[in-house]
C-alpha cells in the first residue's frame, strides 16, 4: 500500500479549486478566439472581446473569472494501492474546498435545506464527489467548479428506444434553444446517453471534461457530436443570447450501456469558462 | 461600437433614447439585488410598506459578487440569470424602478411591465466578473447583510459595459438576434 498524507490531500484541493477559478483552460481560450474571428454579430464580437479580457485579468490578478465560483464537483479516481494516511479522502476533499473557497476569496454559493431555509453553508461545503476506484498507486482529482445558471439549464430525459439517436439529437438541439442565453454563451454541451437514470446525468457532466475539440473515440459519435454542434450554432443564439453564430464551442457525448427497456439521455451545459482542473498524486 | 454615456438616476427621457443594440457605459449608483433579496422587496410592496432603499429612477444588478480581496473594492461582480428576478420585477418597475441589468431573456409580463411603466433592461457579460469589477468603484452594504452575497450593496460604478436588451418600445435583443443569426 501506498500512504497519501491527508494534509497533501487537502492542500492539493485547495490549490485546485482558485486554479480552476482563476485560470482558463488554453483549449476552451484557443476556441473563444477562433470563434471571434468567425463570429458575425457586432454584438457577439464585443461579447467575445469582453470574455478574453476577462480571462486576461483573472489570470494575471489572481481573481475568479466569474463570481459564481460554482458547486464544487470532484470526479476521483482512486488507485486500489492508495491509503489515506490520518482520514478519509471525502473529508480531505471537504477540507480542501473550506480552504481554497476561503482563503482563495472565492464567493460561497451552497445552501443547506434546498427548499425552507436555505441558509448558506458559509464555506461552500459539502462538494460532491464522485469516486472510481482503479488499479494502481495514484490519486487522480479533476476538479469541476460548476455554476448555477447553466447547471438550471440541465435535463434528463427517459427515452423511448424507439426515439433512436435520431430522437435523442432533437432532444439536445432543444434543450439548447430553450436554454437561450441562460446558461452564458458560447457554451460547452454535455450529452449522457444510456446507463441508469443517476448515471446518464453523471456521464453529461463527465462529457463535460473533455478538451474542446476532442472527439468520441467512436467514430458514430464523434460524427454526432460534429452534427449536434453545427445545428446548435445554426440556433442563431450567440454570446450570451444576444444573436450570433457562436453558441457552442463543442458538443461532447458520453455513453454507457443501458438496460434492454430503457435509453435515458442526459443534457449538461456549462458556461464559457467551463472550469476544471485536475492533478495526480 | 460607439456606446452611449448614461449616468444614473433615469428619467423616462433617458430611456426613451434606448433602443435594442445600444451599447451603454452606465455611471452612477447601481443596487444590487438578487433571488432572497428580491423576495424580501416583494413583501414589503404587497404589504404597503416602505423599502429599504428609493428605488425611482433606480437601476438594480442582479450580482452576488466574490468577496474582495485586500486592495480591492469588491470581488468578481458580473451579472446572474435574470428570468428568476421575473417575479418580482414588474411590481418594482411599477414603483419606479428604471433599468435592470443582468444576463439572459425576460419573461412576458416583465416586458409588458417595462413598455407600460417606461424602463429598461441591460445585458451585461456573464462570467466577465474580474472586467466588470473594474468598473465598480466603490460598494457598500445598504440592506439585508444577513444575505451575505445577496446583500443589497449601493455601487458607484464608471463606464460599466452593458447593451440594451430590451427597450421600452417592446423590442427584444433575445428575440431579434435569434431571427437574424439563425440558419436553417
Amino acid at each position: 500500500m501506498r500512504e497519501i498524507d491527508y494534509e497533501l490531500v487537502v492542500n492539493k484541493v485547495k490549490e485546485l479549486c482558485m486554479d480552476a477559478n482563476y485560470n482558463l483552460g488554453s483549449d476552451v481560450e484557443n476556441a473563444l478566439k477562433k470563434a471571434y474571428e468567425t463570429e458575425e454579430s457586432p454584438t457577439g464580437k464585443e461579447v467575445l472581446t469582453q470574455i478574453l479580457e476577462n480571462a486576461k485579468i483573472a489570470r494575471e490578478e489572481k481573481l475568479p473569472m466569474c463570481q459564481d465560483t460554482g458547486f464544487a464537483v470532484f470526479f476521483i479516481e482512486l488507485g486500489d494501492e492508495v491509503k489515506i494516511k490520518d482520514g478519509i479522502l471525502p473529508d480531505a476533499i471537504a477540507e480542501g474546498v473550506r480552504k481554497g473557497y476561503t482563503d482563495g476569496y472565492l464567493r460561497k454559493s451552497i445552501v443547506d435545506d434546498p427548499t425552507i431555509d436555505r441558509k448558506n453553508t458559509k464555506d461552500n461545503t459539502p462538494p460532491i464527489i464522485h469516486l472510481d476506484i482503479v488499479r494502481g498507486d495514484k490519486l487522480k482529482i479533476v476538479c469541476v467548479p460548476k455554476g448555477g445558471g447553466a447547471e438550471n439549464m440541465s435535463e434528463v430525459k427517459m427515452m423511448r428506444p424507439a426515439d433512436g439517436l435520431e430522437g435523442i439529437k432533437d432532444f439536445v438541439v432543444d434543450r439548447v434553444r430553450r436554454s437561450g442565453g441562460n446558461p452564458c454563451p458560447p457554451v460547452i454541451v454535455g450529452v449522457g446517453i444510456g446507463g441508469t437514470f443517476e448515471r446518464c446525468a453523471m456521464l453529461a457532466k463527465k462529457a463535460l471534461l473533455r478538451t474542446v475539440g476532442e472527439h468520441n473515440r467512436d467514430p458514430r459519435f464523434a460524427a454526432a457530436e460534429k452534427e449536434l454542434l453545427e445545428r446548435v450554432n445554426n440556433l442563431g443564439i450567440g454570446p450570451m443570447g444576444l444573436g450570433g453564430r457562436t453558441t457552442a464551442l463543442a458538443v461532447n457525448i458520453e455513453t454507457f450501456p443501458c438496460h434492454l427497456a430503457t435509453m435515458p439521455a442526459a443534457v449538461n451545459i456549462n458556461c464559457h469558462a467551463t472550469r476544471h482542473k485536475e492533478i495526480v498524486i | 461600437m460607439g456606446a452611449i454615456k448614461l449616468t444614473t438616476p433615469l428619467k423616462n427621457e433617458d430611456v426613451e433614447r434606448l433602443k435594442i443594440g445600444d451599447a451603454v457605459l452606465l455611471n452612477g449608483v447601481v443596487y444590487t439585488g438578487r433571488d432572497a433579496a428580491h423576495k424580501r422587496l416583494f413583501e414589503l410592496l404587497k404589504k404597503g410598506e416602505d423599502l429599504p432603499i428609493d428605488i425611482e429612477g433606480q437601476v438594480i444588478y442582479y450580482v452576488g459578487p466574490a468577496p474582495a480581496k485586500p486592495g480591492y473594492v469588491i470581488g468578481s461582480a458580473g451579472p446572474t440569470t435574470s428570468y428568476r428576478m421575473d417575479p418580482y420585477a414588474p411590481a418594482l418597475i411599477e414603483r419606479g424602478l428604471k433599468g435592470m441589468i443582468g444576463k439572459g431573456n425576460r419573461g412576458e409580463e416583465v416586458r409588458e411591465a417595462m413598455r407600460k411603466y417606461k424602463a429598461v433592461y441591460f445585458a451585461a457579460t456573464g462570467g466577465a466578473g474580474a472586467l466588470i469589477a473594474k468598473s465598480i468603484k466603490s460598494s457598500e452594504i445598504v440592506a439585508y447583510e444577513d444575505l451575505g452575497p445577496e446583500a443589497v450593496r449601493k455601487l458607484v460604478v464608471e463606464n460599466f459595459p452593458v447593451i440594451v436588451a430590451n427597450d421600452c418600445y417592446g423590442g427584444d435583443l433575445f428575440e431579434e438576434g435569434i431571427k437574424k443569426y439563425s440558419k436553417r
